[in-house]
């Protein structure tokens, strides 16, 4: 009896602790696998943030199709119509709307991740998951607006195609899911750095909003890339958006300015701001509720 | 056999008073700095203790400092304080919410935690969503939920709404739900901190009952902190009492609560000796002392125990008909009782110049779980008042074992005296 009793002490010393909580983490502990045990709670904060949006409104989900025809509408009426800026002997409407709806989505998981501690310290502040779900639901969000605006584009894109007026469906489409998850990179990363340095100084969110409307002038999205003069390029595709978007309408439209070694360059940009974002993602979620 | 849970070494938090704004920037180039050159934080080292009535100027305190405990499987632990004594600090830490400043924590199992009720329920959503909405973020898979969906809305008794938006819920409706999610948590450990606070009498008994279920049947580690002490006391296994960061007591339960109790309005003496102090000098009737007092605590009571007075005063002269006593007053101004030295005397009393000490006890049994006032009551039959509405004591009674133990709510009433009841068959 003794000797059992002996031996559940020594087993119950031998325990693991599940968890230890210490004041600071490695920089690469991320806990993935939480994440994916917390893959539920991802999914259900996805499908609040959809019933939530449009609970109550008459048109719900046709808002995803007003916004992108809307913009789309005034960007041929004011750049082409007006400016009379070069679309590449391309529709205007089909032009304009490839780099609409792409940029959107783009610029959706920017600001809606860059906020994230701040629009969820109220529950962050009570209860503890992995704070990475909330920057990738909105990512998981955004994805599926981005996929109903994607049907819309379909269907421009075939009306043109019956027209005649664009040319013969190309290889490059195939790249398509390749850009979407760069795009998704690129905004999460940069969306969770400005987040983690807000919750200390919110300077950034000023700085954001102006930041955005500057980096969309920066890419051609109203203009190609061609109506720019060489000898300033590579201002313009410094930006790893740049890349994308090209690629993106040439999918589409077929014009010469697929730029496939520009895109390993958004790559490695998009690797590099993930990787900085988780970093220091994962350093503030730690006591950022102190000073948000 | 001790299997504990939940190991805490040393843990300290750290904040910093005041705005977060410019200066912040300045002294993070300064911890900065300090770390680049191989020394200590500059800033971990300042900061006073989190004592609120101290006010020192200082940018940093700590609100825990060095708190040590373990918790073992099963144990259901109080954790009971002032205001600010860092019960709140110490259950984030437990429960991720914020990291601790230095010091560790280790746990064995899941923690669910339950710091507010309804955390991240949506009002647009239906109760139903919201339900697995917030299940989920309190840990729990869809399976675990689906599970136990329906003993969820069967707890909470909002059946016929569940398929409404949460936003058109009562109040009541709405905390009932949530807590229904929080008491059918799978984990291993359930923190609560104040949760019974809410919802009407019905259903913060049928709280309590499922907290002692939780713990008692199904072996699961609570960690309670609550304000309500008779709630604490019909829960806790024991206790832990915080004062300004730190620990001051833990252990068994009843002696936690009077160590928490007591600090709070422990001004009685003081207070008293400047009221004696102030009274207009009287010609013959000199007031020296008043006590109150159960086994050398003066102002926290048990109600099951009796409370003894005493009042000690000076004749100048002889004097005919005095009369020493007391009222008792409850926290809305009632008078409960009134009671005089000679109230078992046949003739009226004659008293000789000289020192005087009156006391008696107040019976066990008799006040209810409340605050009341000792007002002294002095003064010449059918003449005049002597000390009237001047001498007052406050002192709180505790009902943590006496009558209505086993529900322990609040009870109406001005009184709550034992009555022995016999109830049999015929």
């Amino acid at each position: 009896m003794d000797r059992f009793n002996n031996k559940t002490n020594i087993d119950s010393q031998q325990d693991e602790w599940t968890e230890i909580i210490t004041p600071k983490n490695g920089l690469f502990d991320l806990h993935l696998n939480e994440i994916w045990r917390y893959r539920d709670l991802l999914m259900l904060f996805v499908k609040r943030d959809f019933v939530s949006t449009y609970k109550q409104t008459i048109l719900g989900p046709l808002w995803f199709f007003i916004a992108p025809i809307l913009t789309t509408i005034t960007f041929t009426i004011v750049f082409g119509n007006i400016a009379h800026l070069s679309t590449e002997k391309k529709p205007p409407v089909i032009f304009y709307m490839c780099g609409i709806i792409a940029w959107n989505y783009f610029a959706t998981c920017l600001t809606s991740t860059s906020t994230t501690f701040r629009d969820n310290a109220t529950i962050f502040g009570k209860v503890y998951f992995p704070r990475l779900i909330i920057p990738l639901s909105v990512i998981i969000t955004n994805l599926v607006k981005f996929a109903i605006q994607f049907l819309l584009l379909i269907c421009v894109w075939l009306y043109f195609l019956k027209q005649g007026t664009i040319s013969n469906p190309s290889k490059s489409l195939l790249i398509l899911p390749l850009l979407v998850i760069l795009m998704a990179g690129l905004g999460l990363g940069a969306g969770m750095i400005i987040s983690s340095l807000t919750t200390k100084y919110r300077d950034l969110i000023f700085l954001l909003q102006f930041g955005i409307q500057l980096l969309m002038y920066t890419t051609p999205i109203i203009y190609p890339l061609s109506s720019i003069p060489t000898k300033y390029q590579w201002i313009i595709i410094a930006n790893p958006m740049t890349a994308i978007i090209e690629s993106f309408r040439h999918a589409f439209l077929g014009n010469d300015n697929f730029l496939p070694f520009n895109l390993f360059y958004s790559a490695g940009c998009m690797i590099l701001l993930l990787f900085i974002g988780i970093i220091i993602f994962n350093k503030t979620e730690k006591t950022f509720i102190d000073t948000v | 056999m001790s299997n504990v849970v939940i190991r805490v070494e040393n843990i300290s938090k750290q904040y910093r008073l005041g705005l977060i704004g410019s200066g912040s920037l300045q002294d993070d180039f300064k911890r900065k700095i300090a770390a680049i050159r191989g020394k200590e934080d500059p800033f971990l080292k300042i900061g006073t203790t989190n004592d609120q009535n101290n006010i020192e100027k200082s940018e940093y305190i700590w609100s825990l400092k060095n708190i040590n405990f373990e918790v073992k499987q099963g144990e259901v632990l109080g954790i009971i304080g002032a205001n600010g004594a860092g019960k709140s600090t110490l259950l984030k830490i437990l429960s991720k919410v914020t990291a601790p400043t230095t010091g560790s924590v280790k746990i064995k199992g899941r923690i669910a935690s339950l710091l507010e009720v309804g955390t991240g329920f949506h009002p647009e959503l239906t109760g139903k969503e919201n339900v697995f909405l917030n299940g989920a973020i309190l840990g729990m898979n869809k399976l675990e939920i689906s599970k136990k969906f329906e003993e969820i809305v069967a707890f909470s008794g909002v059946e016929k709404y569940i398929n409404t938006p949460v936003k058109r819920y009562s109040s009541g409706m709405y905390v009932r739900l949530a807590f229904a999610v929080a008491a059918h948590l799978d984990s291993e450990i359930l923190i609560i901190d104040e949760v019974l606070a809410v919802g009407d009498l019905e259903f913060q008994k049928k709280c309590l009952g499922k907290m002692k279920n939780i713990s008692q049947e199904q072996g699961k580690t609570v960690l309670f902190v609550s304000h309500n002490m008779t709630a604490t006391e019909n829960l806790c296994d024991s206790v832990l009492t915080l004062k300004n960061g730190n620990i001051i007591y833990s252990g068994n339960t009843q002696k936690g609560i009077l160590e928490y109790l007591n600090p709070i309005n422990y001004k009685p003496t003081s207070t008293l000796q400047n009221q004696i102090k102030n009274l207009n000098t009287d010609s013959i009737f000199e007031l020296t002392d008043v006590k109150l007092c159960q086994n050398n605590i003066e102002d926290n009571f048990l109600s099951n125990k009796e409370i003894n007075f005493s009042m000690k005063y000076n004749l100048k002269n002889n004097i005919l008909g005095l009369r020493v006593g007391f009222d008792i007053i409850d926290s809305l101004g009632t008078c409960v009782f009134r009671s005089y030295h000679d109230d078992l005397s046949e003739s009226i009393n004659q008293f000789n110049a000289g020192s005087y000490v009156s006391q008696g006890t107040i019976p066990a049994n008799l006040l209810k779980n409340s605050s009341y006032v000792l007002s002294l009551s002095i003064g010449i039959h059918n003449l005049r008042w002597i000390i009237f509405d001047k001498i007052k004591i406050t002192f709180h009674v505790l009902n943590l074992q006496g009558i209505n133990k086993l529900y322990a709510d609040e009870r109406p009433g001005v009184i709550m005296p034992k009555i022995v009841w016999q109830t049999f068959s015929i």
